[in-house]
């Protein structure tokens, strides 16, 4: 019996170690991100464009857009290719077709975004170029590669969602003589409404953190602007950029507030997702 | 009603109540020949095992035939093989023909929406869509086209009424299907159902998910639609299949691995007092099964 104890403490040590390096990122982070918050001004920071961390101008504005728009981006492109690939996937194909196509979607999951930054700066960055006669960075070309990057979330969780609803929803509508898409439309799909609304918002909360394969592609220009084809940057493209160089002090403060912003849309995202699934059970 | 009537002329539901007494003198439902679908040496595969075999059977119209067999015989097989439901497994079969009225529903060119419309399907668990009742009976009307709200509120009214659910569920319509009970999300199907005006109504052991009390609502419920629909009926209950049905077909299969085979098919009384086949009897008595 003392063996049992001895498991059950170590289970729970590991548990809260777990729990207390997540509080200790979060304090810390809070802690880093002060002097910038007072000093700078909680207003300035988050109204001004001007990031110039030499003349002490330090807004982040101009990557906050980058960051929601890129995001945007990725899921307008991403969740509609990927609840379309789940309906094709669970409704339509063939078994043995549905299941090399979801091998497929898997291992796209497992490709580091370092090569699907690269594919998106030698293929997708000279193709924009071309098209739209700019020098083809910008929140065009983050917004594919990231909705290349949520598409194998969006899908799996589609999937897994429409493959749960009962059998019983798709004969009952089948047996009353809809066709299979009158069927997926009003009966499987708003049945499926909730688990695809986490589906996309996982992939919101993948796209709002991937840094490496956006700064790839996004041009990195400290630039505000809403135009799809200029260069600008993301929070995480930015971080990762000036986090090298940044002396201790207001500076390096502004990049930790940059991270407490993106510490904070993720608990948001998660919290909506505790929400929708509260709500489904009740 | 009036304004509803008006509209009526255009749509080509006829669903309210000035068409449904037209409809009662032409009597449309009452076909003029007594066979409404024949089963004519039907098989069905799935993959390689063949799960039926000669199949023949006349199904009347304005009559309950029963289908009563050992679990695995093929009952709701066969039963599915007349709305093609068989055909959402993959793998599956058919050879023979299901002819309703003159036309074999099997045929190429046969669309299998429409024959879904007139062949309607209730199934062993109630399967209420996860939306209110009244869009759950919309549902059908919608498929086909019916977006006056008036004329749907008259449909709803009339198959919930139809269905003797109507007086339970009108003040709150607009609640989910979900909050009803078993029996009543049952009996829901069944106007469900009823709200595309089929001809001929399918069910699955529509009771063996239900109480004593709210089997015999549906046994009753039954009993009086058989006057305007033909309904065809899967049971392992005996008592219900000798209260209810018209006609009876044993199905039954000989050895493990065989397909299911038709061993006696005959008036409901005949079957339950004088069988021909003594395996029938065997069954009835509870000798086996």
């Amino acid at each position: 019996m003392a063996r049992e104890r001895y498991i059950k403490l170590l289970l729970m040590a590991c548990a809260s170690l777990s729990f207390l390096a997540i509080l200790l990122i979060f304090i810390f982070i809070l802690r880093e991100s002060m002097p910038a918050l007072t000093k700078v001004g909680f207003g300035n920071l988050f109204t001004s464009t001007d990031w110039n961390p030499d003349k002490g101008s330090f807004g982040i504005l101009a990557f906050l857009n980058g960051t929601i728009l890129t995001t945007l981006g990725g899921l307008i492109i991403g969740a509609p290719l990927g609840v379309g690939t789940a309906i094709f996937l669970d409704q339509v194909a063939p078994k043995k077709m549905a299941t090399v196509i979801r091998r497929g979607i898997e291992l796209l999951a497992g490709i580091p975004s370092v090569v699907i930054g690269w594919f998106g700066l030698i293929i997708l960055v000279p193709f924009i170029a071309r098209i739209t006669n700019s020098s083809g960075y910008g929140i065009a070309a983050a917004s594919v590669v990231l909705a290349v990057m949520v598409l194998p979330t969006i899908t799996a969780l589609s999937v897994e969602t429409l493959r749960s609803l009962p059998i019983e929803l798709k004969e009952a509508s089948l047996a009353m003589g809809a066709t299979r898409w009158q069927s997926i439309r009003t009966v499987l799909l708003p049945a499926a409404r909730e688990g695809i609304l986490v589906a996309v918002i996982l992939g919101m909360g993948r796209a709002i953190g991937e840094t490496m394969a956006v700064q790839m592609v996004i041009g990195n220009s400290r630039q505000f602007t809403l135009s799809l084809f200029k260069p600008t940057a993301t929070l995480t493209s930015r971080l990762v950029t000036d986090m090298g160089e940044a002396p201790p002090g207001v500076f390096r403060s502004s990049l930790f507030a940059m991270a407490l912003v993106l510490l904070i849309f993720a608990m948001l995202l998660i919290f909506s997702v505790r929400m929708i699934t509260r709500k489904r059970k009740a | 009603m009036t304004q509803g009537n008006v509209k009526l002329e255009r749509s080509p539901y006829p669903y309210t109540g000035q068409v449904v007494i037209e409809r009662a003198a032409t009597q449309p439902n009452v076909c003029d020949a007594r066979v409404k679908i024949e089963l004519r040496n039907l098989g069905l595969y799935y993959e390689n095992f063949k799960a039926l075999e000669d199949i023949n059977l006349h199904i009347m119209c304005n009559s309950i035939t029963a289908i009563i067999g050992p679990s695995g015989c093929g009952k709701s097989t066969a039963l599915r093989s007349l709305n093609r439901m068989n055909e959402l497994i993959e793998g599956a079969r058919v050879e023979g023909k299901v002819i309703m009225d003159g036309e074999n529903i099997y045929e190429r060119d046969y669309r299998v929406v429409r024959l879904r419309k007139r062949v309607g399907m209730v199934f062993q668990r109630p399967n209420p869509f996860p939306k209110s009742i009244y869009d759950n009976i919309a549902f059908g009307p919608r498929l086909f086209g019916v977006r006056e709200r008036n004329i749907l509120d008259c449909i709803i009214e009339e198959s919930l009424r139809r269905a003797a659910l109507w007086d339970e569920v009108k003040d709150k319509l607009r609640d989910s299907a979900l909050t009803l009970s078993g029996g009543q999300q049952q009996r829901l199907c069944i106007a469900r159902v009823l709200s595309v005006q089929p001809e001929v109504i399918l069910l699955d052991e529509p009771c063996a998910a239900l109480d004593p009390i709210a089997t015999q609502r549906i046994e009753d419920l039954l009993s009086e639609l058989k006057n305007e629909y033909t309904i065809v009926t899967v049971t392992h209950n005996m008592q219900q299949a000798a209260r209810i049905s018209d006609f009876t077909a044993f199905f039954m299969i000989e050895n493990q691995g065989e397909p299911g085979r038709i061993v006696e098919f005959g008036e409901t009384s005949k079957i339950f007092t004088n069988p021909d086949d003594e395996r029938t009897e065997e069954y009835i008595t509870g000798r086996f099964g």
